[in-house]
């Protein structure tokens, strides 16, 4: 039992969260299902036409991915807020700003990674071309991680206010469009028989700014919300 | 005995919404001594608990950790600190043991955390046979079991406890006592709300509605009045304190 003496505590948190979330199996499949429905809809209710389809594919896959990220990003500090557990988050020796790393490290590997792992299913359904499935995957992961970065801000700021659900999608979709606007282009651009690297880096460069701002920005937003 | 208490507060002020709470608060707890907060429901014993758990600011005054400014040994301070508040803070997804552990980690503890001591520690909380069931379906007095068995396996030199007797049962409270009493003779501070009678010996009493700030004032009295009024208040605190 040497190792549990010396656990650190990021690690202690990340694997925590995994196991809580492991345990609320359904909180991880909702945002999926989500993205999997609204790609199943596109073509009943657009056209089931695949040269109409594969033009809007890099957007319309962009866009439901934002929307399912925007879905899980709420629950993020809910229940460590509602049974106690936040409060010894923040008194903890551990700086705060870890804290909100390992928390958002954690959720990203259940609501992003999914969600980018999924998408090639989603490209085939709504037949996205060839040349744009890798830039896809690259732009979705990267994305992803950003706005669960930018998302972390938010719930941290609405955690305190009941249904605060909507504020937080007024707080954070703002912050959310260059992510969007990025990431769909750097498909778009691969499927035009461009090269995406350009853009991907672009995408890179917005998620290490994300991660050298967000843990700070959301440890204060965890600190004024208990304040509350 | 030492006499640079473990923890000093000097006129600590809270308000909310410029509507102040109390003001003027001091104390001084001594290593093996314990206070217990009183005072009516909504005098300001959970914010004044969590002021001193760090997990708010005062809107006024200053918290002194080993006779030394709370500011410039924050981590020390944290990591010699078990705060246990209103929410137990037990996750109902995980079980007793797993949150045990979690607690383990999130703080320093005593010894090493083998499943033994898990094990002995929820049968010292009266907890046995519940180490592998999810905390959702335990009672609430259960619960709050499993939140206080973090005392037995703490080494934090202060305990802020808040309400810790909610819902524990006529064997429990008598079982948490006798921990608070070896804990405060092994040199350790405790801080509790209470509404109970606590048997401890070395115990003070202090009466938050004596500082109530603003009953008698205008709802947002500038603060160098606010400072006096606290000084004053704070006179009459000091002499129930030698007794």
């Amino acid at each position: 039992m040497t190792a549990e003496t010396k656990a650190n505590p990021f690690a202690a948190i990340f694997f925590r969260d995994l196991k809580l979330a492991f345990r609320h199996r359904s909180e991880i499949a909702n945002p999926l299902l989500f993205f999997l429905m609204v790609a199943t809809l596109v073509p009943l209710g657009v056209s089931p036409e695949s040269q109409l389809l594969s033009v809007l594919a890099p957007g319309m896959i962009w866009v439901m991915a934002l929307l399912a990220s925007l879905l899980s990003t709420e629950t993020l500090f809910l229940s460590d807020y509602r049974d106690g557990s936040l409060e010894q988050l923040v008194i903890c020796p551990q700086p705060l700003w870890q804290v909100v790393l390992a928390k958002v490290c954690a959720h990203w590997l259940v609501t992003g990674l999914p969600l980018t792992l999924f998408s090639p299913l989603l490209g085939l359904m709504l037949s996205l071309p060839a040349a744009g499935f890798m830039p896809m995957l690259a732009s979705l992961a990267l994305g992803t991680a950003t706005l669960s970065m930018i998302g972390s801000v938010g719930a941290a700021l609405t955690v305190a206010i009941p249904r605060g659900g909507l504020l937080l999608s007024l707080i954070v979709m703002p912050l959310y469009m260059p992510v969007l606007i990025f990431g769909a282009s750097a498909v778009q651009q691969a499927v035009d028989g461009f090269s995406a690297v350009g853009t991907l880096a672009i995408l890179g460069a917005l998620f290490a700014f994300s991660c050298m701002v967000t843990p700070f920005a959301t440890a204060g937003a965890l600190r004024v919300s208990l304040h509350g | 005995m030492n006499s640079t208490p473990l923890v000093e507060c000097r006129d600590i002020a809270f308000e909310r919404d410029d509507v102040p709470l109390f003001s003027g608060v001091n104390l001084r707890l001594l290593a093996g001594k314990a206070i217990q907060v009183t005072g009516a429901n909504g005098a300001g014993k959970t914010t004044f608990m969590r002021i001193l758990a760090t997990s708010l600011a005062p809107s006024w005054g200053e918290i002194l950790w080993r006779g030394q400014p709370l500011v410039r040994q924050l981590q020390d301070y944290r990591s010699n600190l078990l705060y246990i508040g209103h929410s137990p803070a037990v996750k109902a997804a995980l079980s007793p043991r797993e949150n045990l552990r979690w607690f383990f980690r999130l703080a320093p503890s005593r010894e090493q955390l083998s499943s033994v001591v898990i094990d002995s520690t929820l049968a010292r909380v009266g907890l046995d046979g519940y180490g592998d069931v999810p905390c959702h379906t335990l009672s609430a007095g259960q619960l709050r079991r499993v939140a206080l068995a973090r005392l037995y396996l703490s080494s934090a030199r202060l305990w802020i406890l808040d309400e810790p007797f909610t819902s524990i049962d006529v064997e429990g409270v008598g079982n948490l006592e006798r921990l608070m009493a070896e804990h405060l003779a092994a040199g350790g501070g405790l801080l509790m709300t209470s509404h109970q009678q606590l048997r401890l010996e070395n115990i003070d009493i202090l009466d938050l509605e004596a500082f109530a700030g603003g009953c008698s004032q205008e709802p947002s009295p500038p603060h160098h009045d606010r400072f006096q009024h606290g000084q004053r208040q704070s006179a009459g605190f000091q002499g129930a304190h030698d007794r």
